[in-house]
């Protein structure tokens, strides 16, 4: 007889467990005694039926688990096979078939754990099968029936950010059918875009191309659209969440929504103190020469530098952008072809106003893009010499760049495009960083000729840096509000990079665009469309199967620390009127994270007791008597 | 909603698309060319930037993906024929005999130890071989064998028979015939993914000429636990592992020589990352990568090329380069060229990251679907910023690496976006 770890079980609900062992054909039966170890099965306390199976998970081997709980009353399974991973829904379904609780099944994994991994020790396959059945007897004798709650979803969407993803996000749910809150803390809808001049690819005008997309979510029925506002308050789970949004200055309102879509978007990076910004006139950053080549301001020039990855890659930020390569090629081909037309009405006139630095003559746009950027006014800057500049026939363009970034089709066919209009790509190194400076009146740039190796210089009328997109500064804000994470560099951070691009690790909420780390437009409404859909998922099914497996907190126990609420990666945990912890059921996954870290003991986890753990780690140390 | 879509490809995007529309409650057939879903991925040995394992990560996927009660997984079927508009498609599907009941396999392997019939394992790269009776990989979805009819015994000659022998399940059939499905649906999403092209015809790497230059792909395999050498990097002139070796991207890519003048934006990074898993494999190889721009523009890519650097002491050069060979002991030379004179270095085996090229037959489906294909091949967006994944057929949508390059998270999130276009489709048209 072999002697358990102590346990009371109600004598009226006594365990009676049935041992179902698979040979897998060969795979575990070329490696495990398999009619031994069901023989061995029998012995165990509790164990009314054990059987072996050629292979348990085919229509014989479920029928034979039906009838045996029939047939012998069985109120536990455990099936010796393969891996829950694949099998465990099979036989839990298989249970529930015959009016098992499904909690009551347990699995023991004696081909992975024993006839794979020890092929050549048949002895010992089949002797380390045994111990693993009988410490799933130990823990499946504590077993408890257990429901999974089942919380009904608000069917409305509540979109952060009114820019192309976010838009994206909205029309896409509201033409799944679904209401939805967009709410954006400017005057305006279409985020970042608005203010590019045009777009790469397409070659056409951000503006009208944006358009039809913000006229749709402007008329769409099911969009409540909330400018000027932002979001002030987030209490609740998934499929209940109750959101305060407030406009600028005005009060705040409730509403009841069941998901949420983050789209805030990114700003870029401002180069203070770098290659002579700020410092000496015409030198922009890349989004400020796209306004000027919007606004068609830009002055005269003969010859133009980009240098990329300034900030990026290592020297501010330690991440690529992804963009500003792309972006730069585009500007580039622009002023090659369409130079002409971007050009102020003086400098077309042929006035002498070329001579006015940027700064002086920036359009209002961009010194409040600065200011803002800046917390500061524009006193005391642009008094910088003035830029000589002849008369031009054709501009030169070089990019300063360390690796082009012209990825996939398109951008790679544009970067040979741009290199057939003979844009100079000029490659530098971290050894050896382009230089800004004037000298003479004249707005120089000196680099490093990787061939010659020899330093150059060479004058140009304007330095355009390419910098990178950076976090929202109070992204912060939102995500401690929503509770869910940003990265190291301040960007949102997904549930897992490669599989759950657009998920948060909390069920419920959802991310899309560049304020998860810069994108394209089209990547950035790819994913606005993805985080819809998985935004949808839970408001079409109506409601959420809440994880039977969770958190159970013990009032008597609990002293209120708050301990649990920190370390709940899923936000499941929550404080209740008497300052108690309360698991919010529909949001705990059971991890176990806060029944780990309670300083007092009063969390357990359904089914993952102390006392199951324990009875079955003893029967792991228990030899045959 | 009670609606149905067909998802034609189940590779990792496939599968992200018929998972989000089957949870929502809407029937999912989802149509796959060969014998298991998985794709590409599940060939894969780690990946970037993270290096999870790749089939650990998809197998739950694909097993989700085959037993949640609203999909309908048909493998080993093509598309053949397709009528109608949004909202009412009618698909015909060839569902190709396998000549194993489904339904009655359960993947035990008894027949395959008798099979006398050994076939090149495309699966595994050419690197080895299979049986005529087969499950591709052991991780294949749904876990049942097939049987290569132009390579089994029973079938082309009337001989053998072993595996009905074997097959204490009756799963064996060799009378069973191809079949035509029709399939009423309201929306298509392709996602066909990619091929791996072959490097032969560009002689200057010597693919297929030396023997120690392998394809990145058959890398990937070689350095798999569960492939043809068990995870050892081996040489395949002597079978010794390699001490120095030598990664050449952009291998047919960037190149309107060869007809491929597009990036395959995934190269860069997935070769860092083989030079990664060699060091993890063997703590004295010594990798040199050379490319032409290092393409890690991704979130947390530029970071792990200089992880790539720092911790796993791979160089990386900056140069075009091409192969040669030491006869004597087949060790390839790679000529390269530092700010314009050229080098030459001798290394023990050398991979080629190959340009990655949209499914032949994708031509074929599009032609069939009415949808319009690139000059290379790859399947069109009808509208390039805005609706990404939208063609010039409403209720057809498009997903992977079919559509231009992209790697494993921008063929989820596609896969998903696709999906919520299904979705409004459906939901407009009133359903
Ligand atoms: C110089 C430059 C040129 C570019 N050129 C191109 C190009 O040619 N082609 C291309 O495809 N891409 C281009 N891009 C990239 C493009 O701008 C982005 O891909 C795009 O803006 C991303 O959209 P989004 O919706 O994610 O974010 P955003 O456009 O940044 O929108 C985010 C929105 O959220 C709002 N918001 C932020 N925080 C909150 C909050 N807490 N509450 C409420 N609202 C909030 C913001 O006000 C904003 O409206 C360029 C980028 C730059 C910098
Ligand atoms: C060597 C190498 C290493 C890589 N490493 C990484 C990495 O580490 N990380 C990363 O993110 N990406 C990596 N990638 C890229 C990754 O493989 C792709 O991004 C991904 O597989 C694309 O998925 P997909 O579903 O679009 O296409 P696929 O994986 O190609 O799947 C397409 C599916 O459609 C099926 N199919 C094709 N035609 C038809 C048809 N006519 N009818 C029915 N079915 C059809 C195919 O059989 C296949 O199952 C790597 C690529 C290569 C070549
Ligand atoms: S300039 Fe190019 S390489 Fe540099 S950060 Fe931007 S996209 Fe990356
Ligand atoms: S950690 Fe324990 S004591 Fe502290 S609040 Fe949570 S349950 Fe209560
Ligand atoms: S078990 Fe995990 S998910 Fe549930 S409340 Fe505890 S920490 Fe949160
Ligand atoms: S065909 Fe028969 S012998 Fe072969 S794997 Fe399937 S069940 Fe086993
Ligand atoms: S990703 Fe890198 S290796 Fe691949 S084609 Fe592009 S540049 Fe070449």
């Amino acid at each position: 007889m072999i002697h358990m770890a102590e346990t009371k079980v109600n004598e009226s609900e006594k365990p009676r467990i049935g041992v179902f062992v698979c040979s897998c054909g060969s795979n575990i039966g070329g490696f495990v005694d398999v009619p031994s170890v069901a023989d061995y099965a029998k012995t165990l306390p509790d164990v009314v039926y054990a059987t072996q199976n050629m292979y348990t998970c085919a229509e014989d081997g479920l029928s034979n688990i039906r009838e045996a709980i029939r047939k012998h009353n069985l109120n536990r399974v455990i099936v010796a096979s393969c891996t829950p991973r694949t099998h465990a829904p099979l036989f839990q379904a298989t249970c529930e078939s015959a009016g098992l609780n499904k909690y009551l099944f347990t699995f023991v994994n004696i081909r992975e754990h024993c006839s794979w991994v020890h092929m050549k020790e048949k002895d010992l396959a089949t002797k380390k099968s045994k111990d693993l059945i009988r410490m799933g007897v130990a823990r499946a004798r504590l077993l408890k029936p257990q429901e999974e709650a089942k919380v009904e979803v608000e069917p409305v969407g509540l979109v952060i950010g009114g820019g192309v993803s976010g838009m994206t996000a909205a029309a896409s749910l509201a033409d799944m059918g679904f209401p939805v809150h967009l709410v954006e803390r400017e005057g305006d809808l279409g985020g970042f875009v608005k203010i590019l001049n045009n777009l790469y690819v397409t070659e056409k005008s951000a503006a009208e191309t944006i358009k039809p997309l913000i006229e749709k979510v402007t008329a769409h029925k099911n969009i409540t659209l909330h400018l000027n506002s932002s979001v002030k308050s987030v209490e609740g789970f998934i499929g209940n969440y109750e959101v305060g949004i407030a406009p600028k200055g005005g009060e705040e309102k409730k509403y009841k929504v069941g998901t949420i879509v983050v789209a805030t978007g990114a700003l870029e990076f401002v180069p203070e103190g770098l290659y002579g910004y700020n410092q000496y006139p015409n030198v922009v950053t890349l989004t400020e020469f796209e306004i000027l080549c919007r606004k068609k301001t830009l002055p005269k020039l003969k010859s133009v530098a980009f240098i990329q990855c300034v900030g990026s890659r290592g020297q501010k930020m330690s991440y690529c952008s992804r963009i500003c390569c792309n972006v730069a090629i585009k500007n580039a081909i622009n002023i090659a072809d369409n130079y002409e037309d971007m050009l102020g009405v003086m400098e077309k006139q042929g006035t002498l106003v070329d001579k006015i630095p940027v700064e002086k003559k920036a359009t209002e746009e961009i010194l409040e893009r600065r200011r803002r950027r800046r917390g500061r006014g524009t006193e005391g800057e642009g008094d910088a010499e003035e830029v000589k500049l002849g008369p031009s026939e054709k501009i030169e363009v070089t990019v300063f760049n360390r690796d082009v970034m012209a990825y996939g089709v398109e951008h790679e066919l544009t970067y040979n495009k741009a290199r057939e209009k003979r844009v100079k790509f000029n490659r530098y190194t971290l050894d050896h960083l382009p230089k800004v400076f004037m000298e003479d009146n004249q707005l120089k740039v000196t680099y490093f000729h990787e061939t010659l190796k020899l330093e150059r210089t060479m004058p140009v009328d304007m330095v355009v840096l390419s910098t990178p997109l950076v976090a929202q500064p109070d992204a912060g804000d939102l995500s401690k509000m929503l509770k869910v994470p940003l990265g190291q560099e301040g960007f949102f951070l997904e549930a897992h990079v490669k599989l759950r691009p657009v998920d948060f690790a909390t069920d419920g909420i959802y991310v899309a665009g560049t304020c998860k780390g810069p994108a394209d437009i089209t990547e950035a409404v790819t994913q606005g469309a993805a985080a819809a859909s998985r935004a949808a998922t839970p408001m079409a099914k109506g409601y959420v199967q809440a994880e039977a497996l969770s958190s159970v907190v013990d009032e008597t126990k609990c002293t209120g620390c708050g301990t649990c609420i920190e370390v709940c990666p899923y936000g499941a945990l929550r404080k209740n009127e008497k300052g108690i912890a309360e698991v919010i059921v529909a949001a705990c996954k059971g991890c176990g994270c806060c029944g780990a870290t309670c300083p007092e003991g009063a969390i357990t986890m359904t089914n993952y007791t102390d006392a199951q753990l324990l009875a079955e780690a003893k029967a792991a140390l228990q030899e045959e008597v | 909603m009670e609606k149905a879509v067909m998802v034609i490809g189940g590779g990792v995007a496939g599968i992200q698309a018929s998972l989000d529309l089957a949870d929502k409650g809407l029937i999912v057939h989802l149509v796959e060319k060969t014998p298991s879903i998985g794709g590409r991925m599940a060939q894969l040995d780690k990946t970037f930037p993270t290096n999870d394992c790749s089939i650990c990560i998809l197998a739950p996927k694909m097993a989700d993906c085959f037993s949640h009660p609203n999909t309908n997984v048909i493998t080993y079927s093509e598309v053949i024929g397709v009528e109608g508009s949004v909202g009412n498609f009618k698909v015909k599907v060839l569902k190709k005999a396998r000549y194993v009941d489904e339904s009655k396999c359960t993947g035990c392997g008894e027949c395959l130890e008798k099979c006398p019939s050994k076939v090149v394992n495309d699966w595994e790269m050419g690197l080895t071989t299979r049986k005529a009776i087969y499950i591709p990989f052991m991780q294949a979805v749904p876990r049942v064998m097939t049987i290569d009819k132009e390579h089994c015994l029973k079938l082309t000659k009337d001989k053998c028979g072993n595996c009905m022998k074997a097959c204490k399940r009756g799963a064996i059939n060799y009378e069973m015939k191809d079949q035509v499905l029709e399939v009423e649906v309201a929306a298509i999403i392709v996602a066909t993914g990619f091929d791996v092209w072959d490097p032969t015809p560009s002689t200057e790497y010597g693919y297929g000429r030396y023997p120690n230059v392998f394809t990145a792909m058959e890398y990937e395999r070689m350095i798999n636990a569960a492939g043809p050498t068990h995870g050892h990097i081996q040489r395949r002139s002597d079978k010794e592992r390699p001490r120095k070796m030598a990664f050449i991207q952009c291998v047919g890519s960037r190149n309107p020589q060869v007809g491929h003048p597009y990036c395959c934006a995934v190269c860069c990074m997935h070769a860092t990352k083989e030079s990664m898993l060699a060091r993890e494999h063997y703590d004295d190889i010594e990798s040199t990568i050379f490319y032409k721009d290092m393409r890690a523009c991704s979130k947390g890519f530029y970071e792990y090329v200089e992880r790539a650097k720092r911790d796993y002491g791979v160089r990386y050069i900056n140069s075009d380069a091409t192969v040669q060979e030491n006869a004597d002991k087949h060790n390839p030379i790679v000529v390269y060229d530092v700010g314009g004179r050229q080098q030459s270095e001798e290394f023990d085996l050398v991979v080629l990251a190959t340009t990655l090229v949209p499914k032949k037959e994708t031509a074929e489906l599009a032609k069939l679907l009415g949808l319009k294909v690139d000059e290379f091949g790859f399947l069109e967006s009808s509208d390039r910023i805005l609706g990404p994944g939208r063609t010039v057929k409403p209720g057809i949508y498009l997903a992977g690496y079919a559509a231009g390059p992209a790697d494993i998270p921008e063929s989820v999130a596609q896969g998903s976006s696709a999906a919520a276009k299904a979705v409004e489709a459906i939901a407009q048209a009133g359903g």
